[in-house]
């Protein structure tokens, strides 16, 4: 495999080096040493990147296909505005993972932060996907207009200890293991064990997450509940003249 | 003219504590600053340095920021008022910075003359002198501690007061991208009072509410940037009220109403009551601040956390920083890291015990 060592680069010369390897025809490369670049990997359609160190914000931003693999903790705006391609952190993320998403996967193994999946929309064949390992913070999927998050809490009993989940949410589905009490809900928004159908939609990409991040898989619909609006224009009322 | 371009920032905070009291370089904070360098435009960085006067330890450190010659004798006549003058001098810069069009700078220690009340009379002193004196502004006044700011970007502010010369046991430091208020020198970050400084990231929308409820206390804001009121409540609350610091994230980021009916009792009276009596200090709008004060330093971020910031340990140091990367930077390898949650505050202290006045610049030699 390819080594570049990103220590004290600035990110658009590390980007720019790394299109430049895909030009070469190399196709996976471990970037070494990174610290707080930002903007890695933006908007890469092809190409397998493996970053030691910590990424700075926005990392893997317009991705359109291209694979990224963390192996340690991401920061801030984790595949802001995706299309297509995978982000794999072996750590923890921050907040606004999957901001705007609209294709593509974000597998995380550890925590996330606040407002995760906000703003991610689906349209035709475009379906964003967020699995989380551990527990998330505050407003998940807030604003949420479509795709798929699901929040395993792999080591806690209680995954989401949020608040405000969902809320303003119109589209999509959201998976929590777990029970969760309605009043940490947005308004509008309601709380069902997962349904048989549903849960069959789901199980591929558990698979594929828990295959990623060498994870058993040992889950059942059962454990699950899901969360959807009431309604697709929750808001349609207010601003009616 | 230059090339307008969007400029992606939203503020840069780190702060350093050493638990054990241990000297840190000023070269660290910078270096950890220098790595979020795209969060702020250049219009403001600053650093607050703790334990970095060990040999004038008992005395008031002032630092005058003065924008025209004419002032300063006013100042000293000020200071000469209701202080002895134990030593004075023009704070060194690096004559080659490429920074022009800068403020002078003047630090004096200072004794008082009574020693009843003497720090309502610190308090009073850096009042009257930022209200009256035009031009010339205080912008620290604790004991064994500094504040260096200005307008550049905060790795240039630090190589343009050679920090690498000094040497504390916690420093706090800012990247500024104003929004609303004006790039000055003198509203750059820490803000300062007594030994309480802060480092902001953020907008208050409350910063009128609070402004005018700390004017019932004496407190008059003169440096045109949201932030000083940060410094002023920290005065009144953790000093004059004697709040715990780790109750700050109940009056400053209180819980919503609706959370609070839901509490059990007592914490249902308890926080209904904070709300009530503290309502003026709460703080609106999107904030992640860094405290220092003697002996600490603290973090908080607003209530439904819209800015972020991650603590981290390591042994007996304790990290806190807009972004992990600038943590690692300086401490590749971490005990602990962690993401603040809203509303609560992350602190360290210094050990008990721990020495850093005179005790620990005689144990330095």
């Amino acid at each position: 495999m390819k080594v570049l060592d990103g220590r004290g680069k600035p990110y658009r010369e590390v980007n720019a080096l790394l299109e430049e390897l895909w030009q070469e025809g190399i196709q996976e490369v471990l970037l070494r040493s990174i610290n707080g670049q930002r903007y890695l990997g933006r908007g890469f359609s092809r190409g397998e990147i493996i970053i030691e160190g910590t990424p700075g914000d926005d990392l893997g931003m317009f991705l359109n296909g291209a694979t990224i693999r963390v192996r340690g903790n991401a920061q801030d705006g984790v595949g802001n505005t995706m299309n297509a391609g995978k982000i794999i952190v072996e750590g923890d993320a921050r907040d606004i993972v999957g901001f705007s998403m609209r294709g593509g996967k974000i597998f995380i193994r550890g925590d996330v932060g606040y407002r995760v999946g906000i703003h991610m929309k689906s349209y035709l064949d475009e379906y964003p996907v967020i699995v989380v390992g551990g527990k998330s913070g505050d407003f998940l999927g807030e604003y949420m207009a479509g795709g798929l998050i699901v929040v395993l809490g792999l080591e806690r009993s209680r995954p989401v200890e949020g608040n405000f989940i969902a809320s303003g949410m119109h589209g999509g589905r959201i998976l929590i293991r777990g029970e969760v009490d309605q009043r940490f809900l947005g308004a509008g928004m309601k709380v069902e064990k997962t349904a048989a159908g549903e849960w069959n939609e789901v199980v591929p990409y558990l698979q594929e997450y828990c295959q990623d991040l060498n994870v058993p898989f040992t889950f059942s619909s059962d454990e699950f509940v899901s969360i959807t609006p009431l309604t697709t224009r929750p808001y349609g009322k207010i601003y009616a003249y | 003219m230059r090339e307008r371009e969007r400029i992606p920032s939203g503020c840069a905070v780190a702060g350093i504590l050493s638990q054990s009291g241990q000297p840190v370089g000023g070269e660290t904070i910078i270096q950890a600053m220098r790595v979020m360098h795209e969060r702020s435009n250049g219009l403001g960085g600053g650093f607050a340095g703790y334990g970095i006067y060990p040999d004038f330890a008992a005395l008031y450190a002032f630092h005058v920021l003065c924008d025209c010659k004419g002032s300063i004798d006013e100042v000293e006549a000020m200071l000469r008022k209701n202080f002895v003058v134990e030593h004075q001098e023009t704070v060194p810069i690096w004559e080659h910075s490429p920074l022009r069009d800068h403020p002078e700078f003047m630090r004096y220690f200072l004794r008082p003359r009574e020693s009843e009340n003497e720090e309502e009379l610190v308090v009073q002193t850096v009042m009257e002198i930022n209200a009256r004196i035009e031009g010339a502004y205080v912008i620290s006044s604790g004991k064994n501690l500094g504040v260096f700011k200005g307008v550049g970007y905060p790795e240039d502010i630090g190589e343009f007061f050679r920090l690498d010369e000094y040497q504390g046991y916690c420093w706090i430091a800012h990247g500024r991208f104003p929004t609303n208020s004006v790039g000055w020198w003198g509203g750059a970050h820490p803000f300062n009072l007594l030994h309480f400084s802060v480092v902001h990231n953020g907008e208050l929308s409350s910063y009128g509410i609070n402004r005018r409820y700390l004017e019932n206390f004496g407190y008059f804001c003169t440096l045109q940037t949201d932030t000083e009121v940060i410094a002023y409540l920290l005065d009144l609350l953790l000093r004059r009220h004697r709040v715990p610091p780790e109750a700050l994230g109940t009056i400053f980021a209180s819980p919503f109403w609706s959370q609070i009916e839901t509490m059990s009792e007592p914490e249902r009276s308890l926080y209904r009551a904070i709300r009530v009596t503290y309502g003026g200090a709460l703080l609106n709008g999107p904030f992640s601040i860094i405290v220092g004060f003697e002996g600490g330093m603290l973090g908080l971020v607003d209530r439904i956390k819209l800015r972020p910031m991650v603590a981290a340990w390591n042994g007996d140091m304790f990290y806190l920083a807009s972004e992990e990367s600038a943590i690692r930077e300086i401490a590749p390898e971490l005990d602990r890291v962690c993401a603040l949650r809203a509303g609560e505050v992350v602190m360290g202290r210094l050990k008990e015990g721990v020495l850093h006045g005179q005790e620990f610049a005689a144990s330095r030699v």
